[in-house]
């Protein structure tokens, strides 16, 4: 289980840290929080801002079910410290949506049914948007190697694929191009 | 993840001062940049700093090529370099490591001196619950040598230490004479990047010549590594976001179907980026045919010693070499 350690090394862990004072932007308000400098983004989100769109899969950077954007561009939040993500511009499953209007991409994933379980989906979701927005949905094969950060369990790839397409094809209609 | 105090310092003369030390698992200050490797550690407390120094806004991030040839600051993103267009055109062996490492979010994320810097993927490196890596804790053995062994190396391996190098980019460089540059408290200096990493011998937990408090500011590759024609082999068990089983950097200066001049490295199978100066002077003035290019590829084999899993690495490496010559021969 991600973040679980065993009895013994917990002790020997000793005393927590002197919290920091840490300013993280997330969907376009400021958030002033005093996290333990062990905090990562993905735990800053879930466990004390309590927006738990970002989903903590294996902790490690492995599996992308916390993929957020940071000044544009997709990271794993598990894998940065909150401490060091202050100024810069974070975004996350929850600041996609224009009110009740779905994004493109979550209203594709709606309609080809891309998802089983869900626990990935909001990852794929953010990675999926990055990957139309640096021009890599240009083609399936395209699309399953620049979401291969991403993975799924339940093995929805296809779908994936096909929201991702749909919504790539949106994009650059509307862009006139 | 082990308590540690953060430091943010605002210039890189206070980040020296600190003297943290990168590549070895003894020292009480580590460096983290990008983080994707360094939180992993701290997270599977492989790392337990008592203080962790932030490298974020103090280092270069350019990427330059001028007559000298390529400079690339060392907080350059992987993402960045793999895109940058004069990369892409001059030295695209760089840009197709890159673009074969990883995953897109890291990719973003994980810096250049990150990249040389990162430990190995070793499972018994990685898992604390093994009490045996003399690469975590000297003397305390190597598990891997009798353990599954498959991902470990078959060159410049020694009884203590069978871990591999895990980077491609530094494949790509090191076929490509790149130096780093190097920052401490005493001054400036720079290494060739073929001498950045240490041999296992017995002592595989001091993996780099760094000093305590140096770091990585640039990497240089010089204007003669332009242009080739080259070719980022890398065979893995996944199509994508997965480690090198073997992986080869090959670029070549031919002259019809001859070739001039060759330039080979491997990854996956060294334990550190394995520059191979014999099989790139047997395939001097050979023909870009298949028998003479296997010949010239068996040299590679010269020193290798498998431990049982990683017996096939031995025959799979040769077969790269002279797959990622005629890749790069039949470059236009």
């Amino acid at each position: 289980m991600p973040g679980a350690i065993s009895p013994a090394l917990a002790q020997a862990a000793g005393a927590a840290p002197a919290l920091l004072d840490v300013s993280l932007r997330i969907n376009g308000t400021e958030h002033r929080l005093s996290l333990d400098p062990r905090t990562t983004l993905l735990d800053a989100l879930r466990e004390h801002l309590h927006l738990t769109g970002s989903k903590k899969g294996c902790g490690l950077g492995q599996c992308g079910a916390c993929t957020v954007l940071m000044d544009g561009m997709r990271v794993k939040a598990c894998l940065s410290l909150a401490a060091l993500a202050q100024g810069r511009e974070i975004k996350t499953i929850e600041g996609l949506a224009q009110g009740d209007e779905l994004h493109p991409l979550q209203a594709s994933f709606i309609e080809r049914d891309a998802f089983q379980c869900g626990y990935c989906t909001s990852g794929q979701i953010m990675a999926g948007v990055a990957c139309i927005s640096e021009g890599h949905a240009g083609s399936p094969q395209d699309i399953r190697e620049w979401m291969s950060g991403n993975l799924c369990r339940c093995g929805a790839y296809d779908h994936i694929v096909a929201a991702i397409q749909d919504a790539a094809a949106v994009s650059s209609s509307t862009q006139g191009g | 993840m082990h308590p540690f105090v953060l430091e943010r310092p605002c210039d890189l003369s206070a980040v020296l001062a600190l003297g943290a030390q990168a590549g070895r698992n003894d020292a009480p200050v580590e460096y983290i940049a990008g983080g994707t490797d360094m939180v992993q550690l701290l997270q599977e407390h492989v790392r337990r700093p008592d203080r962790l120094v932030s490298l974020a806004g103090v280092l270069d991030d350019g990427i330059e090529i001028g007559p000298q040839g390529l400079r690339l600051g060392a907080a350059a993103t992987m993402a960045e370099v793999a895109a940058h267009q004069g990369v892409v055109e001059q030295f695209p062996l760089i840009s197709q490591a890159l673009l074969n490492s990883a995953s897109p979010q890291v990719r973003n994320q994980a810096t250049m001196g990150g990249n040389l810097l990162q430990r190995t993927r070793c499972p018994y490196f990685r898992d604390v619950g093994y009490q045996a890596c003399n690469k975590r804790a000297p003397g305390s053995g190597c598990a891997a040598l009798d353990g599954e062994n498959r991902w470990h190396a078959v060159l410049g391996t020694s009884d203590d230490c069978i871990a591999v190098h895990p980077s491609d980019l530094a494949v790509a460089l090191v076929a490509l004479d790149a130096t780093v540059e190097l920052r401490g408290t005493g001054g400036d200096r720079s290494v060739p990047l073929s001498e950045l990493h240490r041999l296992p011998r017995d002592t595989p937990h001091l993996e780099t010549v760094l000093e305590p408090g140096e770091v990585i500011t640039a990497i240089t590759v010089p204007a003669n590594a332009a242009g080739l024609r080259s070719h980022y082999l890398k065979l893995r068990d996944r199509a994508s976001f997965e480690f090198a089983a073997v992986s080869a950097a090959v670029a070549i200066e031919t002259d019809g179907a001859r070739i001039r001049q060759a330039r080979v490295a491997l990854g996956g199978v060294g334990t550190k980026p394995w520059r191979l100066p014999n099989v790139e002077q047997a395939l001097a003035d050979k023909n870009l045919e298949p028998g003479e290019l296997r010949s010239a590829a068996a040299l590679a084999a010269e020193g290798a010693q498998g431990r049982g899993h990683n017996d096939f690495k031995i025959e799979l490496m040769q077969r790269a070499i002279v797959r990622a010559v005629e890749i790069a021969g039949a470059r236009a």
